[in-house]
Order: C-alpha cells, then sequence, then structure tokens
C-alpha cells in the first residue's frame, strides 16, 4: 500500500509540474498578444518640399484570429490556473472530479488548438502574403508586430503541446480499472 | 446498454465520415475563373496554404474514422482508441480553425493590412467554400461529442446513472 501511495504521489506531482508549465506557456502567450502594438510613421506623399506623413498602428484587435487567440490563451490559462488551484488546496468532489477534469482538459485542448493555429496562418499570411488575391505581406514594414505575434504563437504551441500531455495523462488515469467492491447487477453479463 | 453504446459511437463515425468527405471534395473541386479588367483571376483551393491544410487534414481524419470503423470491434485498442479520437479531434479543430481565418479574410477583408474582399469577383467560389467549411465543423463538433460520449459511457458507474 505504500509503494502505490508513493507512486501516485509521484504521477499527481509530475501532472502538477506540467500543469504549471501550461499556465506559464498560455499566460505568456496571452500576455505578449495582447500587448502586441505598433505604430510607424510613413511619407505618403511629398506635397512641394515638404513631406506629407501618416501614421499607421498595427494592432492585435485588427485581426479576429488574433483576438480569438487572445482569448483562447486566456480561457486556458484560468483553467490550468484553476485545476492547480484545486489540486493544491485538495478540493475533492467525491470521485467526480477526475471525470470533470479529464472531460474540461480536453475542452481545453481543443480550444486551444483552434486559437493558435488560426493565429498561426493569419501570421504567415501576413508574413508572405498571397499574390493570387493580390494581398500584399505587411511583415516588412511592421517587424517588430509581427516578432511578437511569432513568440506569442510559439509559446500557445507549447502550452498546446503540454495540455495535449496532461488530456492523455487525465484519460488514462480515468479509464484505469478501479477495484470494484462488487459489480454492479447491470453489469454481470449473462453469457 | 452495450448495444446502445456502440450503436451511438457508429452512428456519430459514421456522420463524422460524411462530413470530411464533403469538406474534403468540395473544396477539391471548387474552382472558378473570372475576368476583371482584361486580367483573368482564377480562384482555387491550392493558393492558399491554411486551406490545403484543411484539405489534407480532413483526409487524415476521413481515413482514421474509417480505420475506426473498421476496428470498432475489437476491444482491446479501445484506449487507444479514445487517445487517437483526442488526437483526430484537435487536428480537425485546428483546420477547421486556421480555414475559417483566411476565409474571413476573403469575405470581409481587412481594411488595416490593405487586403481586399475577393468574395465579390468569385461568388461561386465562396458558396462552395462555405459548403465546405460547414461540413468541415460539423466534422469537428461530431468528433468533440464523440470523445464526451465515450469518456461518459467509460464513467457511467461514477456519474451514478442506470445504464
Amino acid at each position: 500500500m505504500g509503494e502505490e501511495e508513493v507512486v501516485q504521489k509521484r504521477q499527481k506531482a509530475v501532472v502538477l509540474v506540467l500543469r504549471a508549465a501550461a499556465l506559464l506557456a498560455t499566460a505568456a502567450a496571452t500576455i505578449v498578444m495582447a500587448l502586441n502594438k505598433e505604430t510607424r510613421t510613413f511619407v505618403v506623399a511629398t506635397v512641394g518640399t515638404t513631406p506629407v506623413t501618416a501614421s499607421i498602428t498595427a494592432k492585435f484587435q485588427q485581426t479576429p484570429a488574433n483576438v480569438f487567440f487572445v482569448i483562447a490563451n486566456a480561457m486556458a490559462s484560468n483553467h490550468n490556473l484553476m485545476m492547480i488551484g484545486s489540486d493544491l488546496f485538495g478540493i475533492d468532489y467525491r470521485g467526480f472530479k477526475l471525470p470533470l477534469v479529464a472531460i474540461l482538459d480536453m475542452l481545453n485542448a481543443a480550444l486551444l488548438s483552434a486559437g493558435v493555429h488560426g493565429a498561426a496562418f493569419m501570421a504567415q499570411l501576413a508574413k508572405n502574403g498571397n499574390s493570387h488575391a493580390r494581398w500584399n505581406e505587411i511583415c516588412d514594414k511592421f517587424q517588430g508586430y509581427c516578432n511578437r505575434g511569432g513568440i506569442a504563437i510559439l509559446a500557445s504551441y507549447v502550452g498546446l503541446l503540454v495540455t495535449l500531455g496532461i488530456t492523455v495523462v487525465s484519460i488514462v488515469k480515468l479509464l484505469k480499472p478501479k477495484p470494484q467492491p462488487q459489480p454492479l447487477a447491470s453489469e454481470i453479463e449473462v453469457p | 446498454m452495450a448495444k446502445i453504446r456502440k450503436g451511438v459511437t457508429l452512428t456519430l463515425r459514421l456522420i463524422a465520415l460524411a462530413a470530411t468527405v464533403v469538406a474534403v471534395v468540395i473544396m477539391v473541386t471548387s474552382k472558378e475563373t473570372a475576368r476583371v479588367l482584361n486580367l483573368t483571376f482564377t480562384a482555387k483551393f491550392t493558393h492558399t496554404p491554411a486551406f490545403k491544410y484543411y484539405v489534407v487534414a480532413e483526409a487524415i481524419a476521413g481515413l482514421y474514422t474509417v480505420l475506426a470503423l473498421l476496428l470498432a470491434s475489437k476491444s482491446l485498442l479501445s484506449r487507444l482508441t479514445l487517445i487517437l479520437d483526442l488526437v483526430v479531434a484537435m487536428l480537425l479543430t485546428s483546420s477547421i480553425s486556421a480555414a475559417l481565418a483566411i476565409a474571413q479574410v476573403g469575405k470581409q477583408g481587412n481594411s488595416h493590412a490593405g487586403w481586399l474582399p475577393i468574395c465579390g469577383q468569385v461568388p461561386h467560389y465562396c458558396d462552395k467554400l462555405v459548403v465546405s467549411l460547414v461540413a468541415g465543423f460539423v466534422a469537428a463538433l461530431v468528433y468533440l461529442l464523440l470523445l464526451l460520449y465515450t469518456l461518459r459511457a467509460a464513467l457511467s458507474p461514477v456519474f451514478a446513472i442506470k445504464p
């Protein structure tokens, strides 16, 4: 019995460390993308000898995919924070906790996956443009914006991989055959 | 009880298979040529990396669904099937999200970046894309439902629901 407890404690510690890593990664992605803003002044025309300048701002709110990215990462880091809190403070829902955690982990993995891929393909479009649709690339003018966006997307990918690992661990823990005191009457199959 | 469970998972997998096949076929066959001021303007799914990724991901998901339908009888692989279901569900959500992000730019443009919408010039292409994206969305949703159902069915003693 002592060995089993040690193994369980080690499993709990591993999951806690993974959750902390996922929290850090998704929180970093949220913050970097939410603070992503760059203003550049361009000379658009010359009237006589005075150049006419216009200042253009690139913000993350201008692209719906990036807005979704920020929201998805914020929700994922909130979920990880709640799970770490409930692990540390030992809140027990009388056996209902493990399925709830597995289902929530799975839903957050799907949300995070959608968020990061939408932003990643928008970033690819901004970096390379699309000659067939006559969409020019914008990363050559707004390099800081694009670099910060890239860092946020990378951090979110790391968070996604760690969240996938946590989900797999939760599901495997869930499906382990638990020692039942007696089988339920409905489960007994008459051959 | 086991029969109902198998019936539900079979139905969900068939719906997902139909949705992925529709998504792939319609997107691959959508092509339109438009003439704007003596310039020929072709719209194909291969012009956009996001749509190429969408087609490949939906095709992989469709093939996996066929495999899962054929191997449904073996109960030894149930845990592996669940984990692969999770991976494929995430693949589907990622592909539909990427395709929707680019399709939204195509439909409404992005005035801040100076990107004009293209759906005005190639309306039939856009309509077929809408059908394909709806099918892809249905496939992602059905896979998530399948995962939820499988987890719930594996836990019926814990949920204290009499099956």
